[in-house]
């Protein structure tokens, strides 16, 4: 699903985000991405929704080449994608249903569907009851639960979550961890970079960890070259 | 569609502060250019009281037979250029003469003989009193062997083309100058407007919308804007108009107002700005996130 081969990113000041960065994600997998701030996690993410383009190296994302990703594919690639931040990124003037239906809206939905596909993705992440508040009236980790829905909205292969418990208090991380967790045993892809290590520690799914825009640890290659031994 | 009317309308209700002012802008730099349309259109409108005057006068030889004039009346009344050919006989010329000139009365009265030939008066039809066609017809005057002179206001004629041709040119810079300022303003505003929804742009970037879907209720906003400033400076020309007759006593009575083609070219004018300066800034915007 995700392919990052031998991948460079310089910024115009000459700084370099990304030093040669290798892995590979499958299908139905879920992969924290872990590190310090300014270690290259969201510089990842940001390669992996074609917010940037690589300096070098190869990236393919649910059969999109990245690199050579024209601007009319940029939108193509973003539906069949998911993604999730820190600072929810909702519209504070539309309700929790006209966010995630303003997802479909732009895609060029069919009108008579969206009703029915919002609430079904706000059934899903638990918030039917809540369809109608405006974000202001949410707690942080119910307005990050719409957020995901907006995510899932449009059925994406994959989901990536930027620091997704980043702003939230204990019991709201683990809600929306938990949301996660369900959405990748449903069979969709799940990037998450977080510097929760706790979080991480609990579960036993894949970690790649960066630091200095390297990657310094890959669980699956340990596993890997431990059974090569 | 539904949702680009809605998201373009929400715009106005959201900042109607902003949107009064890209009205009014677009209102302005038009009604500006309408005022020197106005005036261009007033001096046209002079300017063809004074060129329906223009004539060709070709003087005929004494002697000439009727038969050959009246054909020769024909031939002319079927060039192309032509709106009407009046044949004065050399008595109707004395005749005129008399009543024209008084101060020589005495003079004609006394006189053996007429001293004043005959002649052929060609009007032209409008669009062909420019001097290379006075110029034309009056070379093919020349042609007829009977014809001993042409007379025409030369100097007249070409004055009055460059004097058409100085005052288009200069309602073109000026009108071009106040459009380019117009397309810049509501640009400015257009941006302003997106800045301010940056954030919810950047949201449908995220969730897959296409550049041309994110633009699309920016356009329509600057289109709409430039239909209601249209709108706009066309009343504010109206007034404008109304007060310039009225106050000049009934010196300018007879000032033209824009035909209704005019109006709607220049709303169109508007729509067309409004939708300049919203491709602009939305192309840059979208280049830039």
């Amino acid at each position: 699903m995700i392919r990052f081969a031998n991948v460079y990113k310089a910024y115009p000041n000459g700084a370099l985000a990304l030093k040669d960065v290798t892995f590979h994600v499958s299908k139905g997998e879920f992969v924290f991405l872990t590190g310090h701030s300014g270690a290259g996690k969201s510089t990842i993410m940001k390669v992996l929704f074609a917010e940037q383009k690589p300096s070098a190296g190869e990236v393919r994302v649910s059969g999109y080449n990245v690199n050579a990703l024209k601007p009319t594919d940029v939108p193509r690639l973003r539906r069949r994608l998911g993604v999730v931040f820190q600072d929810f990124r909702l519209l504070e003037d539309r309700t929790a249903a006209e966010n995630i239906a303003f997802a479909l809206e732009v895609t060029g939905a069919r009108t008579d569907t969206i009703a029915a596909r919002v609430m079904r993705v706000l059934t899903q992440v638990g918030l039917s009851a809540k369809s109608r508040a405006y974000p202001r009236e949410m707690s942080g980790g119910e307005q990050q639960r719409v957020a995901i829905a907006r995510a899932l909205v449009n059925d994406p292969a994959i989901l990536l979550a930027d620091e997704p418990t980043g702003n939230l208090d204990e019991r709201a991380t683990r809600g929306v961890f938990q949301l996660l967790r369900d959405i990748n045993a449903g069979g969709t892809v799940v990037v998450m970079a977080t510097h929760d290590l706790d979080l991480v520690r609990q579960t036993s799914y894949r970690i790649i960890e960066m630091r200095d825009g390297s990657v310094v640890y890959d669980s699956q290659m340990d596993e890997a070259q431990a059974e090569a031994k | 569609m539904k949702l680009l009317t809605r998201e373009a309308l929400l715009s106005f209700r959201r900042a109607p502060l902003l949107s009064a002012l890209s009205v009014t802008t677009i209102a302005f730099s038009l009604f500006t250019v309408g005022l020197f349309g106005l005036v261009a259109l007033n001096l046209r409108q002079a300017l063809k009281g004074l060129e329906e005057r223009v004539e060709i006068v070709g003087f005929v030889l004494r002697g000439t037979p009727s038969e050959a004039i009246a054909v020769a009346t024909q031939d002319i009344s079927a060039f192309p250029e032509v709106k009407d050919v009046s044949y004065v006989s050399e008595e109707e010329a004395l005749q005129r003469a008399r009543n024209e000139l008084v101060e020589f009365r005495d003079a004609y009265r006394d006189l053996q003989m007429n001293p004043l030939p005959a002649s052929i008066e060609v009007r032209l039809k409008d669009g062909f009193r420019d001097a290379a066609a006075v110029e034309r017809v009056a070379q093919r005057l020349k042609g007829f062997g009977f014809i001993d002179d042409v007379r025409y206001g030369r100097e007249w004629v070409q004055k009055l083309d460059s004097l058409r041709n100085i005052t288009g040119l200069v309602g073109l810079v000026i009108g071009l100058t106040f459009a380019a300022v117009a397309v810049v303003i509501i640009g400015v505003t257009i941006r302003l407007t997106i800045l301010q929804r940056a954030r919810e742009i950047s949201i449908m970037r995220l969730v897959g919308a296409t550049n041309w879907f994110i633009r699309g209720p920016f356009l329509l906003e600057g289109a709409l804007k430039g239909l209601l400033g249209g709108f706009l400076s066309l009343v504010l020309c109206y007034a404008g108009y109304l007060l310039f007759r009225d106050k000049s006593g009934g010196t300018f009575g007879g000032l033209l107002f824009f035909a209704p083609e005019h109006m709607v070219l220049i709303v169109i004018f508007g729509v067309l700005l409004g939708l300049a300066g919203s491709l602009v800034s939305v192309g840059r915007h979208l280049r830039h996130v």
